[in-house]
């Protein structure tokens, strides 16, 4: 048997027989992402809705500024975050650095711009057909965001869904800002990056395949969300 | 008889208004006046800046220049609503889409819900109330808009070409909708380039051309002897 289907046998072992290793790693890789995306969510969403129905000054400049943080380099964003939660950084006091806790920072101002970036676009076209209407009606600023927000809620879950997609295979700032710390910060995708390097190929294969699952599920996911409210609201 | 919930915001008037963007003058010369209880067609060929004046007197948009009041006061009052002549509907019920616009109007809870089935029947779409709005065909969808709109018990209603894309049977139901809507005491403002359709419902005829305001007459002289040689022109087809 060649290396690559030997390790690949040893992988499914590991993943069919819920490997505690695997689970651990797994589980604290679905901890971090989800808890981030759900603070970008609560942050990106409200600040995607204020830019598209907001009639504010410095709003293009925003608009540039929240596009252009897509493309912000993970490992940039990793350094930055350290800096700021090192204990002679102006956040150090909080001594989350290498925990958990610094992983989700990072992974949540790593899509904080993605998700406040594509429900920004997602409204504006709402709005630009709804506004004249909620005007009409009387509706406010807020009132209108909202009604924005949960009129465009079927899209927005796939943004949210890609946010979680780049968390959770993110490896460069939970890299620099967790440590990879056996047992404590090791998540998914820098045990891969680690146990390669280390050429004990079964548990990063195994780690590769339940990441790629992830991922799948989650765009399946996306898609029957989308299809549904499609048949069901129009 | 509607009862106002304020201050009324009637009559409206207009004089000199005009709406300009990026320097192109929309509308200009207008010079009329919404008097409670009317009914008043806002008359002219596609293009004449029938739509801008219409969300100019419904307050969505503001004059460039000149002076627009809603009972004398410079504030757009709440006692108004808008039919658009594509209807906005939003990713819900029918149902919701009356509930939504009541609960902007502070309306909620038991009156709320008498409103609503009071509106539906109203525009005979009660029992698909719970239907989602996007499903509905065009007419249905004109009918829940004008139940949205009927549900605030507006003082004044603007309509904007809301027969436009329907066929003739969906077109008399809104018309008939529109007619009992009137009768029941609401002012109503309504767009339309169709002729026949003035005739059928109007009272008073703003005739606009080009952005400009050319008259404003009782329905009765403007399609005996209008005034202008332009609205002349209009009801002899040569402008349409």
């Amino acid at each position: 048997m060649d290396p690559f289907s030997e390790s690949l046998t040893l992988a499914t072992g590991l993943v069919a027989h819920l490997d505690p290793n695997l689970v651990s790693i797994v589980s604290l890789s679905l901890r971090v992402s989800v808890t981030a995306t759900l603070i970008a969510a609560v942050i990106g969403l409200p600040l995607g809705a204020a830019i598209a129905v907001g009639r504010f000054k410095g709003r293009r400049v925003l608009t540039v500024f929240v596009n252009s943080m897509m493309g912000l380099p993970p490992v940039v964003l990793g350094l930055v975050v350290y800096l700021m939660l090192s204990r002679a950084g102006p956040l150090g006091r909080f001594g989350i650095l290498f925990t958990p806790e610094a992983m989700i920072v990072a992974q949540a101002l790593l899509i904080i711009p993605i998700i406040a970036a594509l429900s920004r676009q997602i409204m504006a076209d709402a709005w630009s057909e709804y506004r004249e209407q909620l005007v009409s009606l009387g509706a406010g600023t807020l009132s209108a965001a909202l009604t924005l927000i949960w009129d465009t809620r079927f899209s927005l879950i796939t943004v949210l869904l890609a946010g979680f997609g780049r968390a959770i295979a993110e490896v460069g700032a939970v890299m620099i800002v967790g440590g990879n710390i056996n047992g404590v910060t090791r998540v998914m995708t820098t045990t891969i990056a680690l146990e390669t390097s280390k050429g004990d190929l079964p548990l990063a294969l195994a780690l590769g395949l339940v990441l790629i699952a992830i991922v799948l599920v989650v765009n399946a996911a996306a898609q029957y969300v989308r299809g549904w409210a499609r048949v069901r609201y129009g | 008889m509607v009862e106002p919930r304020e201050a009324s915001g009637l009559p409206i008037t207009c004089r000199g208004c005009e709406v300009a963007r990026d320097g192109v003058r929309l509308v200009s010369a207008v010079d009329l006046t919404i008097e409670r209880g009317t009914f008043t067609t806002i008359l002219g060929p596609n293009g004449a800046g029938k739509s801008t004046l219409l969300r100019l007197l419904h307050g969505l948009v503001a004059p460039s220049s000149g002076t627009l009041r809603w009972g004398g006061s410079e504030r757009r009052p709440r006692g108004q609503a808008m039919v658009f002549q594509h209807a906005v509907l939003l990713r819900r019920s029918a149902a919701a889409n009356v509930r939504y616009a009541l609960a902007l109007a502070g309306v909620r809870g038991a009156p709320a819900d008498a409103r609503i089935d009071d509106a539906l029947a109203e525009v005979g779409l009660r029992s698909i109330g719970n239907r989602s709005a996007r499903f509905l065909s065009g007419g249905e969808r004109q009918r829940l808009a004008i139940a949205r709109a009927w549900a605030l018990r507006p003082e004044v209603l603007f309509l904007d070409e809301p027969t436009a894309s329907l066929d003739p049977k969906a077109t008399r139901a809104v018309e008939d909708i529109v007619r009992v809507i009137h009768e029941r005491g609401t002012t109503i403002v309504m767009t339309t380039h169709n002729l026949a359709q003035a005739r059928r419902l109007a009272q008073d005829v703003v005739y606009l051309q080009e952005g400009r305001m050319i008259e404003q007459s009782p329905a009765r002289e403007f399609f005996v002897s209008p005034r202008t040689p332009e609205a002349a022109a209009f009801m002899e087809g040569e402008r349409l």
